[in-house]
């Protein structure tokens, strides 16, 4: 996917304009996530201190990663399968092709998967003659539009039912064009069917994991479709795609993620379905895949490794930063511009695309801390994007006309006999102008404010010149 | 606590002191009122916010040396806004945590900086508002305030002692109202959107007044509010805590 992160701006304005959107993202943050989050917490009297417990696990893990990696490594081999580290979204992609030319495969199942997103890997079957099929519903309604996610968990949020079924219709053209779809039963019905066959046909089946397990190199991956299960144990091949942060020592340490990722994601106590899948087929096993491989991706996560931004690993992908941001609420997804939207998009896609590429994203943010505040592993995420904001700075990246004005300002504030003067100065300017109003509706060079809202104007005098003559009068 | 009256250093914050001083004289009536002196550092200019957030890190430091320097001496330092609060009691320990020379000073800051309402409420342990004001008032939780300095319960206990004074909740009062610093003119259309909604859950509950601890997001809502056409009268919480609502409300002209 070609990132439009550069073009965030335009991208929101366009979404702000955007009817059918709007309505779907004011439906999903009225009544959707949070509200079912705030209920399931509420219902978990030990949840901070799960939190607590997840963060220092999390860290635990990203301390020693390496040991842990090695350890899965070893046992998926031990189980019979295989792990292929690649250090690049290219190389990455290169492993999947290879085992699926190796496999002779031309119809792929997959499980939802956002860093197959990353590194574009339906792209790379396709121009190489295979066939991937997305399983997960939101994930197959996106490909037949052949749109991105706009969210990381529910990536067909911001469609209306409506637009679904006019894309089932353009889609699915061997069904009577007359049949009802205006519920979401008879869609999710349609695809089912249409599903049903892909699943039996595929050669290869790919899942994402939202869990490696060292102890035991397994995977492990919850859904509510049950469209995982039949990826991964129907095809003769299974491709598990992660990245290097998914691993966590234990099962034990996988049920502690598992309590929280529902919860913060959807308000579910648990996922509908979790699984865990350790290997290839064995005696016995009534079904299971002939080969088991782990694409194993890095995609510059190990540069993050001991830097300011290490706590960004920390994240398990449940959304409820997405879900109670702001920003993300108004605008959706796909204004972001890349694979990962909201404020965890706004830490990691300048991580991956690089900051020069992706520098709107962690500054459209006003620090309002409710990502922080709901994410179960205690990312401080604002802390992270401003992180961004200093190293976008370093390089030079906002515009002239936003660095000489911040120049100018903190001249005069680290000057405060000069500037003392000058707001005084300023107060007795603005307030003269305004005071006939109270207000300004608009004001030279301050349209950003005063297109869409009124300006209060200042009373007159500084505090500062006020107090100096209180003192005065009562020295 | 000390014997002799408690010395407070205001950090009037550069809003209130360009754009509203009521603000810092209510601030001052209610610390008098609790038994504080009350002493305002001339070399105070701002926290240094619009630096940090833009990324400016070497700027941000500056700026917070200098209000360390000046606001050592007291020992509390009381700020009319949770976002410029949390500014000197979370971000600067962070900022400074390399500088072996500035880091425990920037700490021992931090310890003694408080947020005004937070201060009145929490440390000079203030039970009886003596404050009149006849209306119906509903209560924003501007974010920094909110969920970095927990300031949720204290405005509330305290407004419930005004004579006159019904509060109402909005259906949302912990939203951001999009104003973000330098935020809402860097993406003017979001900060809009966010403020369009903040103000539609005000006119929802019919109240008169619109109260916040941060100037900033009260400039925000109360432009909105104004050209949406809404009388709500707009006020930081210190000039109804203080009594001092004779001056005409955020956005109103004197004599309207």
């Amino acid at each position: 996917m070609q990132p439009s992160s550069r073009d965030f701006k335009a991208n929101a304005h366009r979404a702000l304009g955007d009817a059918t959107l709007q309505g779907a993202l004011g439906f999903m943050m009225r009544e959707g996530f949070a509200v079912r989050r705030a209920e399931a917490v509420a219902r978990l009297p030990e949840f901070e201190a799960l939190r607590e417990a997840a963060k220092r696990l999390k860290d635990e893990v990203l301390q020693h990663l390496d040991f842990y990696l090695e350890t899965f490594e070893r046992n998926v081999e031990r189980a019979g399968g295989a792990v292929h580290w690649c250090r690049t979204a290219a190389e990455a992609r290169e492993a999947v092709l290879t085992i699926c030319r190796d496999a002779g495969a031309r119809i792929v199942t997959k499980g939802k998967s956002m860093v197959g997103e990353e590194i574009a890997i339906n792209e790379a079957l396709e121009a190489n003659g295979i066939a991937p099929v997305e399983t997960d519903l939101g994930e197959y309604i996106i490909q037949i539009r052949h749109e991105p996610p706009s969210h990381i968990v529910a990536p067909a949020v911001h469609l209306a039912k409506e637009q679904v079924a006019e894309s089932f219709r353009a889609t699915h053209r061997a069904l009577d064009p007359a049949r009802p779809l205006d519920q979401p039963r008879q869609m999710l019905d349609e695809a089912r069917a249409i599903l049903r066959e892909k699943f039996l046909d595929a050669d290869v089946g790919i899942t994402g994991a939202n869990f490696l397990v060292a102890e035991t190199g397994s995977s492990i991956i919850v859904t509510n479709e049950g469209n995982g299960d039949l990826t991964q144990t129907l095809p003769k091949v299974h491709i598990v795609l992660a990245s290097i942060e998914k691993v966590v020592p234990t099962l034990e340490d996988a049920t502690l993620l598992l309590r929280l990722l529902a919860r913060s994601a959807t308000g579910q106590e648990f996922s509908t379905y979790t699984t865990i899948s350790t290997g290839t087929r064995r005696d016995g096993d009534p079904d299971g895949p002939a080969a088991y491989h782990v694409v194993l991706v890095d995609n510059g996560r190990s540069a993050l490794l001991g830097s300011v931004f290490q706590d960004m690993l920390r994240c398990i992908r449940c959304a409820a930063c997405l879900n109670h941001c702001p920003v993300y609420g108004a605008v959706g997804g796909h204004a972001y511009g890349w694979v990962y939207p909201g404020p965890m998009g706004a830490v990691l896609t300048p991580a991956l695309i690089g900051v020069g590429e992706a520098a709107s994203l962690p500054e459209a943010s006003t620090f309002c801390g409710r990502c922080e505040s709901v994410c179960p592993v205690k990312i401080p995420l604002p802390r992270l994007m401003r992180h961004w904001r200093e190293r976008a700075f370093a390089a030079r990246l906002p515009p002239a006309t936003q660095r000489w004005g911040l120049g100018a300002w903190v001249f005069l504030a680290r000057r405060p006999a000069l500037y003392r003067p000058l707001a005084a100065a300023a107060a007795r300017l603005l307030g003269a102008c305004g005071r006939g109003r109270g207000r300004f509706r608009a004001l030279p060079l301050a349209g950003g404010w005063t297109d869409k809202r009124d300006l209060p104007a200042p009373a007159g005098r500084s505090f500062m010149s006020l107090w100096a003559e209180r003192q005065k009068r009562r020295a | 606590m000390p014997d002799r009256p408690v010395r407070v250093g205001l950090l009037v914050t550069c809003l209130v002191d360009l754009f509203r001083p009521a603000v810092g004289f209510a601030a001052v009536r209610l610390l008098e009122q609790a038994g504080c002196t009350v002493e305002v550092p001339a070399a105070q200019t701002c926290c240094g916010q619009p630096a940090y957030n833009s990324g400016d890190r070497a700027s941000a430091v500056a700026i917070a040396r200098q209000v360390i320097d000046a606001f050592e001496p007291y020992d509390y330092v009381v700020v009319p806004s949770g976002s410029c609060g949390g500014m000197l009691k979370e971000h600067y320990p962070l900022l400074l945590a390399a500088d072996p020379a500035l880091a425990p000073r920037a700490r021992a800051l931090a310890a003694k900086t408080f947020e005004l309402i937070a201060f009145l409420a929490d440390v000079m342990k203030l039970e009886r508002i003596a404050a009149r004001y006849d209306g119906v008032a509903t209560y924003h939780d501007a974010c920094s305030g909110l969920r970095e300095l927990g300031i949720k319960a204290q405005p509330r206990r305290l407004l419930a002692q005004v004579a006159g004074l019904t509060l109402t909740e909005m259906a949302t009062p912990e939203t951001c109202c999009g104003f973000g610093g330098t935020f809402c003119v860097k993406y003017p259309d979001i900060s809009d959107r966010m403020v369009s909604d903040k103000v539609a859950d005000i006119a929802a509950t019919g109240a008169d007044t619109l109260l916040a601890g941060d100037l900033g997001c009260l400039l925000n809502m109360a432009g909105k509010l104004s050209r949406r056409g809404l009388a709500t009268r707009v006020r930081h919480v210190a000039e109804v805590l203080a009594g001092m609502t004779d001056a005409p409300p955020i956005g109103v002209a004197e004599g309207r």
